[in-house]
């Protein structure tokens, strides 16, 4: 009721059980303080990614204020943080993680919607049920794991097939991190299909297009929005990895010039060097600018990649 | 002249449906062509790290920086951070989770409140390293402990258990909530009583993966409590910890005269608790879906 | 069905009623779904309320518990009166409703034992000793015509029940409370026509202890059963009746005449 309050007024013949309805009692208290604790546990998530930004800045900040040459940073060849004087151009890092993240799509695009489309709009029962658990698992190898099947595993391999001296490569990084990133965008993506009503299928079925056509034509086209935010997302989880690359990219601080360099990438450097820079120290900053880097750009992903899925259920 | 079957396919029509076999068949190889190196990985692991399985392995402490003895040490700490980092993630998330399932309505701070959720599961391992420097080791000068590490996993895995659990609190009916507000139950009643009991194997899902992902990090923890080598266990959450998955990177990368089988056992038995874990996670799901008491 | 004679559905009109509504009107974000309602409830009355889909029935008896407080986009104004009490400044919502029992059109098990379902709501209210529950159990159950079908097997799921008999497990978690008020919102949609009668049969043992709004679907239901009637049709209140005289010729609304004779509805 939203009208006006009144003052309670007691009704003379008012039932004795009446009164109960103007006594909080223990359970409504409990219900206020339980409305409080768990609205703090929903803000918690606010605050985190407050906090992160927050923290991190903070680290960088006095670096960022007096020293920060935003163009050198950016555009400088030379990442050399620990001769005299030091230079901090980020550009080969930055190269890296682009060389590597493109190789890593080429390999994970086609491979995870090859498989979201199996799995969505081929595959029936058992089989179905086996591929998903199959992708599922694949997802959960964890990341250090990776890196030791990049060191151990692929290195041989990359050299004995391409026949080169380095097999701690961009190549090799990136069909780690493309196989790292493909299960979950084939999940995201499969998502995206299964969001394409059946009518719309139907439909077209019953116009005698094959199972084909019916994905070529009406289901691709429809899951659009959800594919470019699988891919974005699978973007972002290359992007961001960290282990696993530093172990199988071979970590060079160069701009690597074809897919068999080395190369080493933002996340990458900042792990291999955190331990050894002097806290508060100029490397030290640098290294959580380059975070608070990673934090935005992954930031930019992430919110585009939600505005997109959001976007077509809003249309929808 | 014999009368042809007038639905058997046209020429074109044939044409289409072989089409039609040869893309399910290249979609399989496809799918197969990302599961089958997680086969091979499994192999590897398995036929190269086997020799270095034994009792011992698990029992005896590491010496020589990793290179010799078992992994006793590296293995109680990954317990001990899991086990912190679940006890700080569980609850706030189920909390959150509770929040956004029950009482949020549709608003800007519930949107923001998901935008941060989506965000949170994508700011990169590493970041979450720096913010854990930043905020635990220094800040809230836990130093480099476990606690400090616990956190930051715990940070990190908070959107996966919040997913997880709001999935499952949404899983149960709405006329439920319905039937026991009109009986003069209070939300926080509805939910202790009603939804939680039945919102199955939700937040047993979300612990798992909890406990999968801090197993499996790296990253977060090298700089915020995981130490390269110690041959102490820990005896409290202020101490630092050798961990499992950090101390794989060790023995692959840093240490020297590593005998080859160390650090293929060492993944095998960190992906044999993820594998397990998860197919715990995926058999409790598939069983809760046979047996709905509604 | 033999229509009830009249004498024992004489109210004492005199009587405090133990509803009052006034002026009360419900929307949800821009929609109406209510306008300007004016009735009153006597105690112990079968209080019908008839009308076609979307007249605003259920969100009458969802006003009258509150249930707004649940509803993201429900909006009430108007004052309602509830033993005497205005709904608007009552300090614990949840008391409120414990002393207001609802039934809905399809019955909702909880996925709880038998026993369990029908001790929830007092447990709720802090009762803890075994003997009392179990005497409220009985007593719930009986009031409520389902004891003798399921006295042996207290511990199984009452999800696991039948349709009818669910309505009933309902019925009795209503009653668990000993509520003043008793809301029924078109019981019957999932109840076959023997277990129909059961329950109205209990509804009119009931009309001796509690009050009773009663919304259906089923215009000859309200006349077997209620005192008065109202029959609301697009959000309003077109009319309110004795019964008896409603069905007999007593309408004075063009429209409730259509809707009685099911010109439409």
């Amino acid at each position: 009721m939203t009208t006006a309050q009144q003052p309670p007024t007691p009704h003379r013949g008012q039932p004795a059980w009446a009164a109960a309805l103007d006594t909080r009692d223990r359970a409504w208290w409990n219900d206020l303080a339980m409305r409080g604790v768990v609205l703090a546990g929903g803000m918690s998530a606010v605050l985190f990614i407050v906090a992160i930004f927050g923290f991190i800045a903070s680290q960088g900040f006095e670096f960022i204020v007096n020293r920060l040459d935003l163009g050198e940073l950016l555009l400088g060849v030379r990442w050399e943080p620990t001769v005299e004087p030091p230079q901090y151009g980020a550009l080969p890092l930055i190269a890296g993680t682009g060389w590597i993240t493109a190789v890593a799509m080429a390999i994970a695009v086609p491979l995870a919607f090859g498989a979201a489309i199996y799995v969505g709009e081929f595959a029936r029962g058992k089989q179905r049920e086996w591929l998903k658990i199959g992708i599922e698992l694949l997802a959960a190898i964890p990341s250090v794991v990776w890196g030791v099947i990049g060191l151990h595993v692929m290195k041989p391999i990359i050299q004995e097939l391409f026949g080169v001296q380095v097999g701690l490569n961009v190549l090799n990084a990136g069909i780690i991190l493309g196989l790292m990133a493909a299960p979950i965008m084939a999940t995201i993506a499969e998502d995206a299909l299964k969001a394409v009503p059946d009518s719309y299928r139907e439909a077209a079925e019953a116009l005698g297009a094959t199972k084909w056509q019916v994905v070529w034509k009406v289901v691709l086209p429809h899951a659009r929005p959800g594919l470019s935010a699988a891919v974005l997302l699978g973007i972002g989880r290359a992007f961001g990895e960290t282990i696993a690359v530093l172990m199988a990219s071979g970590h060079r601080l160069m701009i690597p010039e074809s897919i068999f360099d080395s190369a080493a990438t933002l996340t990458a450097t900042i792990a291999a060097e955190l331990g050894e820079a002097a806290v508060g120290g100029d490397h030290y900053q640098v290294l959580f600018v380059l975070g608070m880097l990673l934090f935005l750009i992954t930031f930019a992903i992430n919110l585009t990649a939600d505005w997109i899925v959001r976007g077509r259920r809003s249309k929808a | 002249m014999s009368r042809a079957n007038p639905f058997a396919p046209t020429a074109l029509e044939g044409r289409s449906l072989g089409a039609e076999k040869v893309a399910r068949l290249g979609f399989l190889v496809v799918t197969l062509l990302l599961l089958i190196p997680a086969l091979g990985i499994l192999a590897v692991l398995v036929v190269e790290g086997a020799p270095g399985m034994s009792l011992a392995f698990f029992t005896e402490k590491p010496r020589e920086n990793g290179a010799a003895g078992g992994i006793a040490t590296a293995l109680v700490g990954t317990v001990w951070l899991t086990a912190v980092a679940l006890a700080i993630a569980l609850p706030v998330g189920v909390a959150a989770a509770i929040y956004l399932s029950e009482y949020a309505r549709d608003n800007w701070l519930t949107r923001t409140i998901n935008v941060a959720i989506v965000n949170l599961a994508g700011v990169p391992s590493i970041v979450h390293a720096l913010f854990g420097v930043g905020a635990f080791v220094h800040f809230l000068q836990f130093g480099k402990s476990i606690l400090a590490a616990s956190c930051t996993l715990a940070v990190m895995t908070l959107p996966v258990v919040i997913v997880a659990t709001r999935e499952s609190l949404q899983a149960v009916p709405k006329a439920f909530r319905d039937a026991s507000w009109n009986m003069g139950a209070t939300r926080w009643q509805t939910i202790w009583h009603i939804v939680l009991p039945n919102s199955g194997s939700g937040i047993l899902t979300g612990l798992i993966l909890v406990v999968c992902r801090a197993v499996g990090e790296t990253a977060p923890i090298m700089f915020t409590g995981a130490v390269f080598f110690r041959q102490l266990y820990p005896g409290g959450v202020f101490d630092k910890t050798m961990a499992l998955s950090l101390h794989l990177f060790n023995v692959s990368t840093q240490v020297t005269n590593v005998p080859r089988h160390v650090p293929f056992a060492v993944a095998l038995t960190l992906i044999m608790v993820v594998l397990s874990m998860n197919a715990l996670a995926i058999w409790f799901r598939m069983k809760l879906r046979g047996r709905k008491k509604w | 069905m033999v229509s009830s004679p009249a004498a024992p559905f004489a109210q004492d009109a005199a009587a405090p009623a133990l509803l009052t509504v006034r002026g009360l009107s419900i929307r949800y974000g821009a929609k109406v779904a209510l306008q300007g309602v004016d009735l009153d409830v006597r105690p112990n009355e079968i209080f019908g309320i008839i009308g076609p889909a979307n007249a605003g029935k259920t969100s009458f008896l969802r006003a009258l518990n509150r249930m707004d407080e649940f509803v993201p986009d429900m909006r009430v104004d108007g004052a309602v009166t509830f033993a005497g009490r205005d709904l608007r400044t009552i300090r614990n919502l949840y008391a409120l409703r414990s002393h207001i029992g609802v039934v809905f059109p399809l019955p909702v098990g909880l996925p709880l034992s038998i026993y369990d379902n029908v001790a929830l709501a007092p447990r709720l209210r802090g009762v803890k000793a075994k003997s009392e529950l179990d005497g409220i159990v009985e007593r719930s159950l009986r009031r409520a015509a389902l004891w003798d079908e399921v006295k042996d097997r207290l511990k199984n799921l009452g999800s696991l029940l039948s349709g009818g008999q669910q309505q009933r497990l309902t019925i009795a978690r209503a009653l668990s409370q000993e509520p003043e008020l008793l809301l029924l919102d078109e019981f019957s949609i999932a109840v076959d026509p023997v277990t129909t009668m059961r329950i109205e049969e209990v509804l009119k043992e009931l009309r001796q202890e509690l009050t009773i709004v009663l919304v259906t679907n089923l215009v000859q239901q309200a006349r077997r059963l209620a005192a008065r009637t109202a029959f609301f049709l697009g959000g309003r209140c077109v009319e309110i009746a004795a019964t008896e005289d409603l069905f007999n010729g007593g309408a004075k609304d063009q429209r409730t005449i259509d809707y009685l004779e099911g010109r439409f509805g």
